[in-house]
């Protein structure tokens, strides 16, 4: 592994200042670490931002749920405020990894590394979430830009996420039997006049089914969902899944998401 | 090159380690305690599971230097007095082991999971280890040491 330097931030401004073109936040490290240690990312300077207290944290309201970027997975799925305003998201987070990386692994580092098999992108995109950061609010629809590829700007640190509470909403994947990623994952939220189902692990970035959203903002019931076209093409196929069976099982599951809305 | 000072096993432990020394490499070759194994090194077998704070984490991906201040546990430190914890004795009477490499994880794994749920099903069991992988035994004695465990402690 090369080696870097290792710095810890005391507050954003701080961190943000030590930022470069060749250098990392470091929250809980499940994605960074392997990836230096794999060779495949090497860094200058390592920030920690994990001491930063205002980054960390849930913050229920009426109509939004705010999580600190921060936050670990083990967190969110625990949470009272979260199973009480959106339990499919604390029931999404109990399903990330294993319990050491949900112990470790926070919300804001699944966001800003956007792997196209991640859970959390595909909760973003169905609850209309608001990306939070030291310079601006970032709608999800516009933070997720490709594989691997966010809106985020060098020095720009994911303060918070804030979702909007839908009126009912479902999370379904099929995961990878080793590493828990989604092969694929639909994220079925019914919203006050609209609907979102968001797809991760079929393409090369979590993105809304706008056919299948249309076609259940008419008509929320699963039997709708046999008459949309859902088109292979553009989709991912390797060891795990063809194109055609992540195309089928993205039908599934919005079936099973909005049967158990 | 960072400071750190943590607590290892109730001891206090200061030393200066280069940036990017991993838990695993500091508890093993550092600190030579060999006990936390080190099997596939990419955060997949969980044979390096300790405790930072009392929660299991996989040392193999985590940064010496991000710990300090922190209190870690590892499988030498949970026998106390001399007498095993009481995950080590199911284990050993229930053979919930064959070559034993993947054991300190798997044992450091399920106390966390009883510190959670003290009367886990076996189906919450076998949830809980999914960051835990066994090639000898097919999880059978495992999941049967955990729930003998939980009936003692």
């Amino acid at each position: 592994m090369k080696t870097f330097n290792y710095h810890s931030a005391k507050d954003v401004k701080e961190a943000s200042k030590l930022a470069s073109s060749n250098s990392a936040f470091l929250a809980g490290g499940m994605t960074t670490i392997p990836s230096i240690k794999l060779g495949l990312a090497t860094y200058k300077d390592i920030i920690n931002i994990k001491n930063i207290k205002s980054l960390s944290g849930i913050k229920a309201s009426s109509k939004t749920l705010k999580i600190g970027a921060t936050t670990k997975h083990v967190e969110v799925a625990n949470s009272k405020d979260v199973k009480k305003a959106i339990p499919s998201l604390a029931a999404l987070a109990e399903g990330i990894g294993d319990p050491q990386v949900r112990n470790r692994g926070t919300i804001g580092g699944s966001i800003a590394n956007n792997d196209p098999s991640a859970d959390y992108p595909s909760a973003c995109i169905a609850l209309n979430a608001v990306i939070h950061t030291n310079s601006r609010k970032i709608e999800a629809e516009k933070f997720f830009k490709g594989m691997f590829e966010t809106a985020l700007k060098s020095g720009e640190i994911i303060e918070a996420i804030e979702f909007s509470i839908p009126e009912k909403s479902n999370y379904q994947k099929y995961p990878n039997p080793a590493s828990r990623y989604a092969v694929v994952g639909v994220y079925v939220a019914k919203h006050k006049g609209e609907v979102n189902v968001a797809v991760t692990g079929a393409k090369s970035c979590v993105y809304n089914d706008k056919d299948l959203a249309k076609a259940l903002s008419k008509n929320f019931s699963s039997s709708v969902i046999d008459n949309v076209k859902i088109s292979s093409s553009g989709m991912n196929s390797d060891i795990h899944a063809s194109a055609e069976y992540r195309a089928n099982m993205i039908r599934v599951f919005a079936k099973k998401a909005v049967e158990a809305c | 090159m960072s400071k750190i000072s943590l607590e290892v096993n109730g001891k206090k432990i200061t030393k200066e380690v280069p940036d990017h020394t991993l838990l695993s490499v500091f508890l093993r070759e550092i600190l030579n305690l060999t006990g936390t194994h080190v099997g596939c090194d990419t955060s997949q077998c969980g044979a390096c599971v300790v405790h930072v704070d009392g929660k299991s984490i996989k040392s193999c991906t985590a940064f010496a230097a991000d710990l300090n201040g922190s209190k870690i546990t590892t499988i030498e430190g949970i026998a106390q007095n001399g007498k095993m914890h009481p995950m080590q004795e199911a284990f050993k009477k229930l053979h919930g082991l064959q070559c034993g490499f993947c054991t300190p994880g798997m044992v450091m794994s399920a106390i966390d999971l009883l510190q959670n749920n003290k009367k886990p099903s076996d189906t919450e069991i076998r949830d809980w280890l999914e960051g835990n992988i066994c090639r000898c035994t097919g999880y059978q004695n495992i999941v049967a040491a955990v729930k003998e465990a939980a009936s003692k402690m």
